[in-house]
C-alpha cells in the first residue's frame, strides 16, 4: 500500500518532469483543428471577397444603367444607334454612345499604331538581341515609364507634345486625338514590351538553337520560328494593351477635349468614354439627374469593351499556347 | 551565352566571304536562282543583311524608348524645377499661383494610401495565400479555385476610372439604403460630431457699427442638439461660447432687435449684442474618431476605392512571390508534423517576405498616382486644409495636379510641373526601395 503510493507519487514526479522538459503541456489536437478550420475558412472569405468586387461591379452597373433608361429622354435606339453625344445641351438632348465609341477608338488605334509595333521589336531586341548589360539597363528604364502616374503623361501631352505637333502642322486644335493618343501609346509601350518579352522568352532554348543550328539567322529564327511559337502570347499581349489603352483616363481628360464627335481627323478634338466621366464627375452636375445616370450607362458600355477583350486575351494565351513537353 | 552574340555575326560574314572566294560554291552562294530553282531561296549574304538591318532597327527603337523617358523627363524637370520652392510643399492651395502649395494634398495622399494599405495587404495576402498553399482536394473546389483565379486576373484588367464608379455608389453613398429621401448623400448616422448655431455680433454689420467704440467682430457658438435641430432663437444670457485660442469659453451675450431698440453705446457691451432676428449658421466640430453612414466623399471612401484598383495587382505579386519558395521547404515543414497553416506561418510566408513587400511597394506606389477613380469619387473641390478624421473631405496630389494642369493659366502649369517633380520623387524613392529589396533577396537566394 505504502510502497504503490511511493510508486505513484514518483511516476507523477516523472510526468512532471518531462512535461518541464517538453516546457509545455501537451497541445490538444482539437483546439489546434479548430484554429486550422477558422484560418482556412477566413481565407476564403478572402478569396470570396474579391468574386464579390466583380459581382458588385457588374450589380451596380447593370442596375444604374437600367435606372439612366428609364428616364424619358433616353431610349434605347438613341443610346446604341445615334452618334450625338448632347447630354449637356438643354432640349435637344441625345445621348447615342457611338460619337464616344469612335472617339476612344480614334485615341486607341493612333496609341496601338505607335505602342504595338515598337513594343514587339524591342520585346524581340531585349530577348533575341540585346547584351545582358543592355537588357540590364534597358529594363529597369521600361519598369520607371511603367511605373510613371497617368496624370504626368496628361501633362506632358498637354505641355509637350501639342504644342511640338502646333509647330509641325498649323492645323491641330489645342485638345486633339493626336496627341493623347502618342502619350497613350508612350504608356502602353512598357506594357506590351513586358508582355511580349515574357511570350517570346517562354519559347524553350532547344528550339532556338535548333533554327540557328540549321544556318539561320537570328532575324530568320525570330521571324519564322519564334514568334509563330509565341504568337499566342504575343496576341493577348496586344489584346490587354488594347483594353489599357481604352480604359484609360487622365490623358484623355486633359489632352483630348470634351467636344463628343465622329472624326477621323487626328487634329480634331474628340470626347472618348472615359473622358466623358471624368467630366460629369469633376463638373458640377446635380447628383442623381439624368447626366449623373448616363455616367453609369457609359461606365458599362467601357466596361463590357474592355472585360471581353481582357478575357479573349487570356483566353487565348492559354487555349492557343505552344506546348513543348 | 547573350554576351557572346554580337560576335557571331561577323563570324558568319567572315564565312560568306570565305564561301565568295571559293569557285565551287559560287553558283550556290551567289548565284540569282536557288540550288533546285526554288523562287524562294535566299542568298546567304541577303540573310545576313536583312539580320544587321534588323539588328539595327532594333536598337534604334530600343534607344528610342530611352529617348523618349529622357525626353519626358527632361521636360517636366525644366518646368517643373524652377516652380520648387518652400510654399509649394507646405502651402494651401490657394488661388494666387505664387502662394499655392499641396499640402493638404500631401497629407490627403499619405492619409488615403496608408489607410487603404492597411485595409489591402492582409486581404491581398490572405487571397494569395488561399490559392497558391491550400491546393484543392475535389473536383469542385479545383473549379471554384480556378474561377478565382480568372476573376483576379480579370479584375486586373478592369480599367480603374469603373472602380471609381463602383466606389462612388458602394461607399460614398453605399447604394443609396441610408437615405432618408430629404438629404441625398448626407449623413444619416453619425458618431462624434457636436453642432452649433453660430451668431455674429452687431459690430461685424457695417451698417450698424458707423460710429461708436472700436468694437471688433465676435462670433458666437450656441450649442444645438443635432444636425436636424431647429434654428435657435437668440436670447439674452442664454448657453454661447466663443472660439478663443484656448478653447471655446463661455460668453453672456445679449440679445436685441435694433430696429426696436438703441443697441448699447458702451464698447463691451455693444461686441457681446446679437440681433435677435438674424438667423444662426449651423456649424460642426468634429471629433478624430468621427464617423458617418454613408461615408461619404470621405477618406474611408476613398481608401477603399483604391482598395479595390490594388487588390489584383497586390494578389498576383503576393502569388509570384509564394511560388517562388522552394517547395523542398514545405516538404520539409509539412514532413516534420506542421499543419498546414503553421506551414504558411511559420515557413513560406517568412521566406516569401521579401517578394511580398516588393509587391506591395510598387502597388501602393500605383495607388500614390492614381487619379482617375479618386477624381469619380471626390470630385474636384477646394480643400483648404489636411484631413482631421476618417471622414473628412480630402484631395490627393496628382488630383491637385490635375486640377492645376486643366487651368489656362500658365503660371499654375509651372506649380503643377513642380507638383509633379515632388510626386515623381516620392514615386521614385519608392520603387527604389522595392529594387533594393529585391536585388538583396536575389543575392541571398544565390
Amino acid at each position: 500500500m505504502n510502497s504503490a503510493t511511493t510508486e505513484d507519487r514518483a511516476i507523477k514526479q516523472l510526468d512532471l518532469q518531462v512535461q518541464a522538459l517538453l516546457g509545455r503541456n501537451r497541445r490538444n489536437l482539437t483546439l489546434v483543428r479548430l484554429r486550422e478550420s477558422g484560418i482556412f475558412l477566413c481565407l476564403i472569405g478572402c478569396g470570396l471577397f474579391s468574386l464579390l468586387i466583380t459581382g458588385s461591379i457588374i450589380f451596380v452597373l447593370a442596375s444604374e444603367t437600367a435606372t439612366f433608361f428609364r428616364f424619358q429622354e433616353v431610349t434605347l435606339s438613341n443610346f446604341f444607334l445615334s452618334a450625338d453625344w448632347t447630354p449637356l445641351l438643354g432640349d435637344t438632348k441625345s445621348f447615342g454612345i457611338w460619337a464616344l465609341i469612335s472617339g476612344t477608338f480614334l485615341v486607341t488605334a493612333i496609341a496601338m499604331a505607335l505602342a504595338l509595333p515598337l513594343g514587339l521589336i524591342t520585346a524581340v531586341y531585349l530577348s533575341e538581341y540585346a547584351p545582358r548589360s543592355v537588357r540590364n539597363t534597358l529594363k529597369p528604364i521600361l519598369e520607371i515609364l511603367a511605373g510613371i502616374p497617368t496624370v504626368v503623361y496628361g501633362f506632358f501631352a498637354l505641355m509637350t507634345i501639342t504644342p511640338f505637333l502646333q509647330d509641325c502642322y498649323s492645323g491641330i486644335n489645342v485638345y486633339n486625338a493626336m496627341s493623347a493618343g502618342i502619350a497613350v501609346g508612350i504608356l502602353c509601350f512598357p506594357t506590351v514590351c513586358s508582355l511580349a518579352e515574357d511570350a517570346l522568352q517562354a519559347v524553350p532554348t532547344p528550339i532556338r538553337d535548333g533554327a540557328l543550328g540549321l544556318g539561320g539567322t537570328r532575324f530568320d529564327a525570330t521571324v519564322k520560328v519564334i514568334i509563330p511559337a509565341a504568337l499566342s502570347g504575343i496576341i493577348s499581349a496586344f489584346l490587354l494593351a488594347i483594353a489599357r489603352a481604352i480604359g484609360e483616363t487622365m490623358i484623355v481628360a486633359l489632352a483630348a477635349g470634351s467636344r463628343a464627335q465622329v472624326t477621323l481627323n487626328p487634329g480634331d478634338e474628340v470626347q472618348t468614354m472615359t473622358g466623358y466621366m471624368v467630366q460629369i464627375a469633376g463638373g458640377d452636375v446635380s447628383n442623381f439627374g439624368i447626366e449623373y445616370y448616363s455616367m453609369y450607362a457609359v461606365a458599362f458600355t467601357l466596361f463590357s469593351i474592355t472585360l471581353s477583350l481582357t478575357m479573349i486575351g487570356n483566353h487565348v494565351r492559354k487555349k492557343y499556347r505552344e506546348t513543348y513537353d | 551565352m547573350s554576351d557572346s552574340r554580337p560576335e557571331d555575326n561577323e563570324h558568319a560574314i567572315d564565312a560568306s566571304r570565305k564561301n565568295e572566294s571559293t569557285p565551287s560554291h559560287d553558283d550556290h552562294a551567289n548565284g540569282k536562282t536557288g540550288p533546285v530553282g526554288d523562287p524562294k531561296f535566299v542568298t546567304t549574304r541577303v540573310r545576313i543583311k536583312t539580320d544587321l538591318r534588323f539588328r539595327r532597327m532594333c536598337i534604334l527603337t530600343a534607344s528610342a524608348s530611352v529617348l523618349i523617358l529622357v525626353f519626358l523627363l527632361g521636360s517636366i524637370l525644366v518646368a517643373g524645377i524652377p516652380a520648387l520652392n518652400w510654399t509649394l510643399l507646405t502651402g494651401y492651395p490657394e488661388p494666387e499661383p505664387e502662394n499655392a502649395g499641396m499640402w493638404p494634398a500631401l497629407m490627403g495622399t499619405l492619409w488615403v494610401c496608408s489607410m487603404c494599405a492597411l485595409i489591402t495587404l492582409p486581404l491581398g495576402v490572405g487571397s494569395a495565400v488561399l490559392i497558391e498553399e491550400f491546393t484543392p482536394r475535389n473536383r469542385i473546389a479545383r473549379k471554384a479555385f480556378s474561377l478565382l483565379q480568372l476573376n483576379i486576373t480579370n479584375l486586373a484588367g478592369v480599367p480603374s476610372v469603373v472602380y471609381g464608379i463602383l466606389g462612388l455608389t458602394a461607399f460614398v453613398s453605399m447604394f443609396t439604403i441610408f437615405d432618408d429621401g430629404e438629404d441625398i448623400g448626407g449623413p444619416s448616422m453619425e458618431i462624434g460630431a457636436v453642432y452649433y448655431d453660430q451668431f455674429s455680433n452687431l459690430a461685424s454689420d457695417s451698417f450698424l457699427n458707423t460710429d461708436n467704440t472700436g468694437a471688433r467682430e465676435r462670433y458666437f457658438l450656441i450649442p444645438v442638439d443635432s444636425r436636424d435641430a431647429p434654428q435657435t432663437v437668440p436670447e439674452t444670457g442664454m448657453l454661447a461660447y466663443e472660439n478663443q485660442p484656448s478653447g471655446l469659453t463661455r460668453v453672456e451675450v445679449l440679445a436685441i432687435d435694433p430696429f426696436a431698440t438703441d443697441p448699447p453705446t458702451e464698447s463691451d457691451q455693444f461686441s457681446r449684442t446679437i440681433d435677435s432676428t438674424s438667423t444662426p449658421g449651423r456649424i460642426s466640430e468634429k471629433r478624430w474618431y468621427y464617423l458617418r453612414l454613408p461615408f461619404g466623399r470621405g477618406v474611408v471612401a476613398g481608401a477603399l476605392t483604391l482598395m479595390l484598383v490594388i487588390l489584383p495587382v497586390i494578389i498576383i505579386s503576393t502569388q509570384e512571390a509564394l511560388r517562388a519558395v522552394p517547395a523542398t521547404l514545405r516538404a520539409g515543414a509539412l514532413g516534420l508534423g506542421a499543419t498546414p497553416w503553421q506551414v504558411v506561418w511559420n515557413v513560406t510566408l517568412p521566406s516569401a517576405v521579401p517578394g511580398i513587400m516588393t509587391g506591395a511597394i510598387l502597388a501602393m506606389s500605383r495607388a500614390i498616382g492614381e487619379t482617375a477613380p479618386i477624381l469619380i469619387i471626390a470630385g474636384i473641390v477646394y480643400i483648404r486644409s489636411a484631413p482631421q478624421h476618417l471622414m473628412d473631405d480630402y484631395t490627393v496630389m496628382p488630383l491637385q495636379i490635375y486640377n492645376w494642369t486643366s487651368r489656362p493659366q500658365q503660371e499654375f502649369h509651372s506649380i503643377a510641373a513642380g507638383g509633379i517633380v515632388i510626386l515623381l520623387a516620392i514615386l521614385l524613392t519608392f520603387n527604389a526601395v522595392a529594387v533594393l529589396i529585391r536585388h538583396r533577396m536575389q543575392n541571398k537566394l544565390q
